[in-house]
């Protein structure tokens, strides 16, 4: 979605400067994007198969609700993605820019109204609604009542802006990375001048506004709703008025303490709007009904700790490049820029753990227990032995996917592309299908005399 | 015909939808690496699916969300109990994506030979997987009182038709993926291609009649439906008459027409199954009252009306842009910068 939001733009400055150099850096990161959506296409798959594959208990009691909602993603958006796809990748010497814009506009609505639909599911096992339960041939089901409420439950809107933000600010800072790499090597230096004055600019905003107001609203959504989970991911174990927000720490859960250095107050003020709100700890819940308390601490606090420090280098970065246009950005400040797309996708893994880790006892939000979930017919070696093998295949792909795409990276961009080539390029629905039939016509695609290697 | 009839029916449309789209890729991969002989060849081979096999696999995760959400029982029982030939299909379907998409990125023969013989071999265990899958639905399956699948091995579920059935998905997918082959293709790599159609035929009609004749033998009780509904027959019907025409028009040289014919056949086939096992979804080989049927496996009304109305919505839009996507990239394959 990040890198999606960043080739729109790109696409867009295309078609509105005609600057050759935009469509010169399409065709770069469009390669780069291929190569994402393959492994997240690849890795997508697992999901959708392992609800019925690990969780058939899972599946039964929920299939009436949370089924119909991956339904709609596949019917809705994940065709729009899957669909023209082929069009993006390939539009670089088929289509001309208006149309290319099209094309990549709707891969990467798509790929946003995907993310909506699977956050409308994920949002309803945290914060449940619209449903009741009663009993069928297959034991107790959860029935829908009204579409209208699963799909807008409580934690919904914050958790949706919560994580496209999060996507965009991954998309900006690989872009950032990348140039910042060019720009310390000397290498691109046009191509990389332009990518890094975009990048750092929505980076920095983007990280600005994902704190003061996304990530502070998903916040407030987890005080009102599941103020249990509040307690596990900051370790509050007794309630008490004007409570601190930890920087870093650790939990010792048998003792039940926290040792941490915080800001006194800080959460009963970003929780509650007042410096003397009390925010209920631990004790106040029953034991049974916990989380894995330090690990969803540890989760979190990697998160906002990396969140804070987003808008920071943001800034830095920002002004010195305002600054020193003329005589180059300091090394140690492009290695910063060049770290931040690691530390962003660790800020959203982290970010991921702290929403389902913080969940747990439950996998539906009081509704259903994680392990009255799971698929009664499998013995534990069979889910360890597969956990293993999807462990070693994704690894293998994480690091043939860095490997290739630091090749990619290293190759940089092609030349940039003649002008009156793209010009000649299809640039409209009625064009598009005329050189479509016309090239069939006589045989021959357009762009014949591009063909390569 | 109840709610829970038509989402049947139009399950049965998606996986055919699947079939028939994902079908070709998988012959397509299974025949690359015999069918082109360098490089080039194996781009054009690769690059006839490149711009929609994403598309193609997208009818495999509709399938599987209209499961869930229409037959979550079903869902549940197939995929727990199904374990690890789903694991086996995520691998390969894993394996080959990955393969398609890094093969193009190095220059070297090992790096390209290498995600060359992933490709066809994760393709290969697929049209396999799919088929052993299939032929479980078929025979029935140890479900319980519960929904669950109990099965002590993996081999249970490995009877000698259920894996003569991946044989005969295999011969279908070759026969399929070459005819589509030859209409994207031309000079020596569509004649080499031609000539096996035949070979591909004879392939799928010897081991589908074997299969026909296992399934009217053995006690699965596919037959009933077309003794107690006959105005059922019109699905094998079908598929016969696509079977003529498609055998008539390879021998004319007819090519799209060809493909069009075995991609109906393959459609009909799944349709004359489906309709021979319904109203039974799943069944148990336990006690049949534990089988899953369309009514007592079904999701509740309420789900199955906005479902309905999210299908009427979106379906359309789907047919739509992948119909234009395909045509856009008709025609015979050409190589630009951008290909695989």
């Amino acid at each position: 979605m990040g890198l999606g939001i960043m080739l729109v733009w790109m696409a867009w400055k295309h078609v509105r400067t005609g600057d050759p150099v935009w469509r010169q850096a399409s065709v770069f990161w469009v390669k780069v994007y291929g190569l994402v959506f393959a492994l997240g296409i690849a890795t997508g798959l697992v999901q959708e198969f392992a609800f019925g594959m690990n969780w058939s208990q899972y599946s039964r009691f929920v299939g009436n609700v949370f089924g119909s909602l991956l339904a709609a993603e596949g019917v809705f958006a994940f065709a729009l993605e899957g669909g023209f796809l082929g069009l993006m990748l390939f539009g670089g010497d088929r289509l001309g820019s208006r149309m290319w814009l099209a094309a990549t506009f709707l891969v990467v609505f798509g790929a946003h109204f995907s993310a909506l639909w699977i956050l409308m599911a994920n949002s309803w096992m945290q914060t449940p609604q619209g449903f009741e339960q009663h009993a069928s041939q297959w034991g107790p089901m959860a029935f829908m009542t009204n579409f209208g409420s699963v799909l807008n439950t409580p934690s919904f809107l914050p958790r949706l802006l919560h994580v496209w933000v999060a996507s965009w600010i991954i998309g900006s800072a690989l872009v950032l990375s990348v140039s910042a790499w060019y720009l310390l090597k000397n290498r691109h230096q046009e191509f990389a001048r332009r990518n890094f004055s975009a990048a750092v600019k929505l980076f920095t905003v983007l990280a600005i506004l994902q704190v003061f107001i996304f990530g502070a609203q998903m916040a407030i959504s987890v005080t009102e709703n599941q103020p249990e989970k509040l307690a596990s991911i900051e370790g509050n174990w007794t309630s008490e008025s004007c409570a601190p927000l930890y920087v870093v720490g650790w939990v010792d859960a048998s003792a039940e303490k926290t040792y941490a250095i915080g800001v006194p107050c800080l959460l009963s003020f970003l929780s509650y709007g007042s410096f003397d709100a009390t925010v209920p700890g631990l004790e106040t819940f029953p034991k049974d009904e916990w989380a894995p308390v330090n690990l969803a601490f540890q989760a979190y606090h990697v998160m906002i700790d990396l969140g804070f420090l987003f808008p920071l280098i943001g800034v830095v970065a920002w002004f010195v490049w305002w600054r020193r246009k003329r005589e180059g950005m300091p090394r140690w400040l492009l290695w910063v820029c060049i770290s931040t797309v690691f530390l962003a996708e660790v800020a959203t893994i982290a970010g991921w753990w702290t929403a389902e880790v913080g969940r747990q006892p439950w996998l539906v939000w009081k509704v259903l227990r994680t392990d009255a979930g799971v698929s009664p017919t499998l013995t534990t070696g069979q889910v360890l032995l597969s956990l293993i093998t999807f462990a070693l295949l994704y690894t293998l792909l994480l690091v043939l996917f860095l490997f290739l795409l630091d090749r990619k990276i290293k190759h940089g961009p092609e030349a940039v592309p003649e002008e009156a080539h793209v010009s000649d390029l299809p640039d409209t629905f009625r064009e598009v299908f005329r050189s479509r039939s016309q090239g069939r016509a006589s045989g021959e695609l357009e762009l014949e005399d591009h063909v390569a290697r | 015909m109840s709610l829970a009839d038509l989402w049947f029916v139009l399950f049965v449309a998606i996986i055919g939808a699947y079939i028939v789209l994902d079908g070709f890729d998988l012959g397509v991969g299974m025949l690359h690496p015999f069918a082109a002989k360098e490089d080039r060849e194996r781009r054009i081979v690769l690059n006839s699916i490149g711009p929609i096999w994403d598309g193609n696999e997208v009818w495999l995760v509709v399938g599987g969300g209209v499961l869930f959400a229409a037959f979550p029982v079903v869902y549940a029982a197939m995929f727990s109990g199904f374990y690890w030939a789903l694991m086996f299909v995520l691998i390969a379907l894993i394996l080959r994506t990955v393969a398609i998409e890094f093969r193009g990125k190095r220059d070297s023969s090992r790096w390209r030979g290498l995600w060359d013989s992933v490709f066809s071999a994760a393709s290969f265990c697929l049209a396999l997987l799919l088929g052993v899958a299939f032929g479980n639905v078929v025979t029935g399956v140890p479900l319980d009182k519960n929904g669950e699948v109990r099965i002590d091995t993996l081999l249970d579920l490995l009877h000698p038709f259920v894996l003569f059935l991946g044989v005969t998905t295999v011969a279908m997918l070759l026969m399929h993926g070459a005819l589509y082959l030859v209409v994207k293709t031309e000079g020596d790599l569509q004649a080499r291609v031609r000539r096996w159609v035949p070979l591909f035929i004879g392939l799928f009609t010897l081991t589908a009649a074997i299969s026909a004749v296992w399934i009217a033998v053995s006690d699965y009780g596919v037959t009933d439906t077309f003794r107690d509904d006959v105005w059922t027959i019109v699905f094998p019907m079908a598929a016969l008459v696509a079977y003529v025409v498609m055998i008539v028009m390879v021998r004319r040289g007819k090519d799209f027409a060809a493909f069009f014919a075995s991609s109906a056949l393959l459609f009909m086939s799944l349709a004359t199954i489906s309709a021979g096992l319904y109203p039974n979804m799943l069944k148990s080989s336990t006690n049949p009252a534990y089988s899953m049927t369309v009514s007592n496996a079904s999701a509740e009304h309420y789900t199955l009306t906005v479902m309905l109305v999210v299908a009427i919505i979106g379906i359309p839009f789907v047919l739509l842009y992948t119909g234009g996507v395909q045509y856009l990239f008709s025609g015979k394959v050409k190589l630009t910068e951008s290909s695989y």
